[in-house]
């Protein structure tokens, strides 16, 4: 991947091409090397985890190579890899994110660090401390602030919605921009708003594809379905497990079933595994910026993340008797806790599991989604699944309505699709080239893509220059497109374009006049005033559009173009006319030498 | 626009307004001209000496006569404390542009109007006086009325409605966000520390570059730190909004504040802090926290009471992306930025929206009570100064700098209630201006007249000035003044296909010329260059026309030329090109080529060439082409 200046190219590093395994993007845009985001993948437990850096590490440093890291959220299959890559591997450079990310981040990361190693025992994983010399490298970034990465590279982050943080980031260098949109959602929920862009039309927007052929009913619907399943089981006294990540998601399902609860009186216990709740409520509260307009509007009041019905879980109330609704991290039943809630109600048909996000291959979550009933464990232990499986799309992606409308909004040349899978995104991808006339691309893991662009030259005009130019395009008779003329002085990486005369000064030249004159002999006894008057005379009544002026000396102009009427030295009858112009005005004294040539209509007395 | 600041002063002209009938107020003697003439008594009242209008208290408006505020298509606003005139500009001046803040401002100043328009609208007065106004009146009226100025503008206090309608035409940045303004200009918000969301604005084209440097701090406190860098390189930096107190260093009005606050409490007297309802209260809220326990203040009680006040606190806690990085980290963690949190969780701050209601039950003495309007004309903490002002044992502490407290203190007078002044005001003093443009370096500096000059009280004190070169420029009420910059370059874009067309020549060492000839199109200020249109062909219809229609478009410019033409190597060139009885003759100032045969004369001199010949176009196109090939094309 070369960066030259004109061109960028991107590759798709394993995983975030057409797969919802991880995220991990490598772009190269006017000579800078940009990574966007590091994820890992939920569903190895080996080295496939984490991207595959030997792209760039054969060649040398990670440091060297890169400009910069964006994270564009908190998200593991978006920021998973980040100690290994940056403390395993080796990288010092920046690493940009927002605030809130910056603050979810570490924590999460220790949450998967504690699953993988304390829990399953892995080794060569990331340590507590490598995590947090990782996050020292984060540099943090408001919404909409120009971050200048270097005097050239400049990147800017826009609400994406999807989780608290998520942005989308705009990278730009001169006049070429890519815009990574990470995961985003476009219709707000009950927690989040709206994912937004301007019309910032980039040379290419690379956009995430989960829902890419999905245009999902009304978001009302699918709350309405959802409640109506809880309820259900709950009145039947069965037990519900919603496995989620503690953040995400499941704020929003909690405000969905806090207020349902409210309002129906019911009694049956709602139920947030491990720590991290608190702490999670606690982030939102804090980062009440960027929730959505009516939460932030009415946080004096009441604060949404303030629940009355959820309370904590501690382990032991899974075998309480009675219904309940616990939910347990993490969201796809690949471990921890919701994995063993899930262990012990799977056999009881009374009780529902509802996996109300995407889960990725590999996991027990994609097991059971696709008609898995009898699931290997553990020490050959066979698990049958009797409980009720329900899914429920709250995650919040964009569908492909959504996916078009971004592209509407920031009007890209290119459009790129990653994160998601092969036969849909093939789909989308036809509808954006046939909507929106823009190239489509889709790349495999790996593949490297090259686009070639043709930035506008940006150049310094001198406003003397400028303005002149522009008062004449005020003119009426201003209706063909008129012609600048001016010199481009070009020192160093200084470009200037000024007027001749300015261009000539300032490089302290003089000018050489180049003038012309030419004898016209006209046959014409008369004297050589009468002859000159013969002239402008014709003159005038030829050339409407020219200023024709009889000077006092008897000379005639066009102009600046001087004639002058002198006796033959030989011939009496013949007159010499002295047609003389300067080089600049060459095409009109040109043309009146060949008109005088002509000679003058007999007409005139 | 800069800024839309409300001067406030004025209200410390008008009588208090209390919240429950005050005997005293109502019944101070009515004010009469020396010649007993009583005609004013029911406006003007008198009181140990000093002169107020009984009537509702007005303000003074920035000026609105010079310019028609219609044109003025954006208004940027650096902090809260200078938006406080937003609705008298954008609602009843036909202003329709758009007003330029950061959330935190927009929301603290929210606060800020909510709590003036809740603690006018809450007393409403019958009586409203006018006749005091009056040019010829207004003379014969003792200082500081007589010289009040701009009495005929002052306007009562705006409603909440036209709040919400002002605040309405804001548009929300963050700090480094670059604006287009119309193509023309950018605009960036950049941190200045000195309040939560306080901005400095860069007004940039690509070659010019103007800094608006209002209230920037450079002490640490809760705001994110001032952004100094991003100042640099600027032609003109308009310098304002100083420390109003330029003697007084914070800090150590701070510990003055803690202490007095502890003498009084100790001595069983209460505290009085008329305060705004956001900003330095939180920093001394966080002293506070970190002095009770070890001053043994553990069981006096705080009170804050304002309208806002449970906004204000909860608001605080919420911005921590604009707070100053030890406040951000604690975000992290994830704990409240603000201790105060912890002071209200632990019930050592109360806060309450007015004294009304659940404060009278809950009220215990001796306390602390930090409440507005620091100008003690209105709000809550009128009733204080009433209840608490006969008694020595209770004290007013006073850290607001934006009124006189003196003046303040005029109405209430004669005072048991101690008095102590502990102005609060983190904003540049005159020693961290001149650090601060050493760093920053701007061509020029612009600035109020006052800041040019030591203070009328302090004559003597040249330090308490602007000192740069060259001279800081000034300004003063309802002048116009020009920026001492010229514009001269304007980018444009060169297409590719132009660019790609252009032929570079090096005229000197790493100068490179080229000649450009393009089609300008300038949409919304963008200036593009493309290539010129291929030439047509001359079509059929030809004869039809007249010859005025063949005239060329001699808007064709042609280069100029520079150069001179060496004689020998020129003769050499004509030679080769067929000329054969080439003669030169030398004169005063070059030479004369004579082409005897086609009756041909170039005078050659060292800045000009004249080809003199019989009108033959060929022959003229010939000897001009051997000319040009010896010159440089501009």
């Amino acid at each position: 991947v070369c960066g030259v200046n004109g061109r960028f190219a991107w590759l798709v590093e394993g995983g975030a091409g057409q797969d919802v395994g991880r995220s991990c993007i490598l772009v190269s845009i006017g000579g800078k090397n940009v990574m966007l985001d590091c994820g890992m993948h939920m569903g190895f437990n080996d080295d496939r985890r984490f991207p595959d850096f030997s792209y760039i590490t054969r060649n040398g440093r990670l440091t060297d190579f890169l400009d910069c890291v964006i994270i564009s959220h908190f998200h593991l299959d978006h920021c998973g890899a980040l100690p290994y890559f940056s403390e395993m591997v080796g990288y010092d450079g920046p690493i940009y994110m927002t605030h809130p990310t910056q603050a979810i981040c570490p924590i999460l990361l220790e949450d998967y660090r504690k699953i993988a190693v304390d829990k399953k025992g892995e080794a060569n994983f990331f340590t507590s401390q490598m995590i947090k010399d990782c996050m020292k490298k984060v540099v943090a970034v408001h919404l909409h602030q120009t971050v200048q990465v270097d005097d050239e590279l400049e990147i800017k982050a826009y609400y994406a919605g999807h989780v608290l943080g998520a942005a989308m980031f705009q990278i730009k260098v001169g006049s070429e921009s890519v815009v990574y949109t990470g995961d985003y959602n476009m219709t707000p929920d009950r927690h989040l708003g709206a994912a937004w862009i301007d019309k910032c039309r980039p040379n290419l927007l690379i956009t995430e594809s989960t829902y890419a052929t999905t245009i999902r009913d009304s978001k009302r619907c699918r709350e309405r379905d959802f409640l109506k399943k809880v309820h259900e089981a709950v009145e039947r006294g069965g037990k519900v497990l919603i496995p989620v990540f503690a953040l995400g998601r499941a704020q929003e399902l909690c405000i969905l079933l806090e207020t349902f609860w409210e309002r129906m009186n019911l009694k049956a216990p709602i139920y947030f595994s491990t720590g991290l709740t608190e702490k999670a409520n606690h982030y939102y509260k804090l980062f009440i910026t960027w929730t959505n307009q009516k939460i932030r509007k009415t946080f004096v009041q009441r604060n949404m993340f303030e629940f009355k019905h959820i309370k904590a879980f501690d382990r032991a109330f899974a075998d309480n008797p009675g219904p309940m609704v616990v939910f347990a991290t993490p969201g796809m039943l690949h471990a921890g806790q919701s994995l063993q809630i899930f262990r012990k109600w799977a056999g009881n048909e009374k009780n529902m599991v509802i996996m109300p996000g995407y889960c990725v291959q590999g996991t027990v979550g994609h097991k059971i989604l696709s008609g898995q009933r009898k699931l290997e464990m553990e020490g050959r232990q066979v698990l049958e699944v009797k409980m009720q499986v329900e899914y429920m799309s709250f995650s919040a992606h964009a569908d492909a309505k959504g996916i078009m409308q971004l592209v509407g909004q920031a009007e890209p040349e290119n459009v790129l699709l990653v994160h998601g899978e092969a036969k849909k995104m093939e789909f989308l991808k036809q509808k954006i080239e046939q909507e929106f006339r823009v190239s489509c691309y889709m790349p495999a893991n790996g593949e490297t893509v090259t686009l070639p662009t043709s930035p506008s030259i940006p150049v310094g005009i001198s406003l003397g220059l400028l303005k002149r130019e522009m008062a004449q395009g005020l003119l009426p008779d201003a209706k063909k497109p008129r012609l600048l003329h001016g010199t481009l002085i070009m020192k160093d990486s200084n470009f200037r374009l000024v007027s001749s005369e300015q261009a000539l000064k300032e490089l302290g030249l003089a000018e050489h006049q180049l003038r012309f004159t030419c004898r016209v002999h006209l046959h014409d006894p008369r004297k050589e005033q009468e002859t000159a008057m013969r002239v402008y005379s014709h003159l005038k009544s030829v050339l409407k559009e020219h200023c024709v002026q009889h000077l006092p000396d008897g000379s005639v102009t066009v102009e600046s173009i001087l004639i002058q009427a002198a006796a033959h030295s030989e011939d009496p009858g013949t007159k010499v006319l002295l047609v003389s112009w300067t080089y600049q005005d060459e095409e009109l004294g040109s043309h009146l030498t060949s008109l005088l040539k002509k000679g003058l209509p007999q007409a005139a007395s | 626009m800069l800024d839309c600041g409300l001067d406030m002063t004025s209200t410390l002209n008008f009588l208090p307004l209390p919240l429950v009938q005050s005997p005293r107020l109502s019944n101070l003697p009515g004010w009469s001209l020396k010649d007993g003439n009583a005609f004013l008594d029911k406006e003007l009242k008198e009181c140990s000496g000093h002169v107020f209008v009984d009537s509702v208290p007005e303000f003074c408006l920035p000026e609105t006569e010079l310019i028609d505020l219609s044109t003025v298509d954006v208004i940027l606003i650096s902090n809260y404390h200078c938006m406080m005139a937003l609705p008298y500009i954008t609602e009843h001046t036909g202003f329709t542009g758009t007003v330029y803040a950061t959330e935190p401002t927009v929301q603290i100043g929210r606060l800020l109007m909510e709590e003036l328009v809740n603690f006018i609208e809450r007393v409403p007065k019958a009586q409203s006086a006018s006749l005091w106004k009056n040019k010829d009146i207004q003379r014969l009226l003792p200082s500081p009325l007589k010289d009040a100025v701009e009495v005929s503008t002052w306007r009562r206090c705006y409603t909440m409605q036209e709040v919400n309608s002002a605040l309405s035409k804001i548009q929300l940045v963050g700090y480094s966000q670059k604006i287009e303004l119309f193509g023309a200009v950018q605009v960036t918000p950049l941190s200045s520390g000195y309040a939560l969301g306080s901005s400095n604005w860069i007004i940039q084209s690509h070659y010019e570059k103007v800094s608006y440097v209002s209230g920037s701090s450079l002490l640490t406190t809760h705001p994110q730190p001032m952004d100094q860098a991003s100042l640099k390189n600027s032609d003109v930096l308009v310098l304002t909004g100083l420390t109003q107190i330029p003697t007084a260093n914070p800090d150590g009005m701070v510990g003055e504040f803690c202490s007095n606050l502890a003498l009084t409490v100790r001595n069983g007297g209460n505290v009085l802090v008329p305060c705004y309802p956001s900003g330095v209260i939180y920093d001394l809220l966080e002293c506070l926290y970190q002095y009770i326990d070890s001053a043994g203040l553990s069981n006096i009680p705080f009170y804050f009471i304002s309208p806002v006040a449970n906004s204000s606190l909860e608001f605080s806690q919420i911005f921590a992306e604009w707070l100053c990085h030890n406040k951000q980290t604690k975000v992290y963690l994830p704990e409240p930025p603000f201790p105060h949190a912890e002071l209200i969780q632990t019930n050592k701050l109360k806060h309450y929206p007015s004294l009304h209601g659940d404060f009278s039950s809950d009220f215990r003495q001796p306390c602390v009570v930090f409440t507005g309007h620091p100008s003690l004309r209105f709000g809550d903490v009128v009733h204080f100064m009433e209840l608490w002002g006969k008694s020595s044992l209770n004290t007013v502490i006073f850290t607001e700098p934006d009124f006189s407290y003196l003046e303040a203190l005029a109405p209430y007078q004669p005072l048991a209630m101690k008095c102590i002044y502990c102005p609060i005001d983190t904003r540049l003093n005159f020693i961290q201006v001149s650090k601060l443009l050493k760093e920053v370096q701007p061509l020029h500096v612009v600035c109020p007249e006052q800041y040019t000059q030591p203070p009328p009280a302090q004559s003597h004190r040249m330090d308490l000035m602007i000192d740069c070169q060259p001279p800081a420029m000034s300004y003063r009420r309802a002048e116009v003044l020009a920026l001492p910059f010229k514009r001269r370059y304007e980018k444009i874009e060169i297409m590719p296909e132009l660019a790609d067309s252009l032929v570079p020549m090096e005229i000197k060492p790493g100068i490179s010329l080229a000649t450009v000839s393009a089609v300008l199109h300038t949409k919304d200020n963008k200036h593009v260059l493309q290539p010129p249109p291929r030439p047509t062909q001359p079509t059929g219809g030809k004869k039809r026309k007249r010859a005025s229609d063949d005239i060329p478009d001699c808007k064709v410019l042609k280069p100029l030329l520079s150069g001179s033409i060496p004689v020998e190597q020129f003769v050499q060139a004509l030679e080769k090109h067929g000329f054969s009885d080439v003669k030169v003759e030398d004169t005063a100032k070059g030479h004369i080529v004579l082409l005897q045969e086609a009756e041909t004369l170039i005078q050659i001199e060292e800045d000009s060439t004249h080809i003199i010949c019989d009108n033959d176009e060929m022959l003229r196109v010939r000897l001009r082409d051997l000319v040009l090939k010896f010159l440089q094309k501009f």
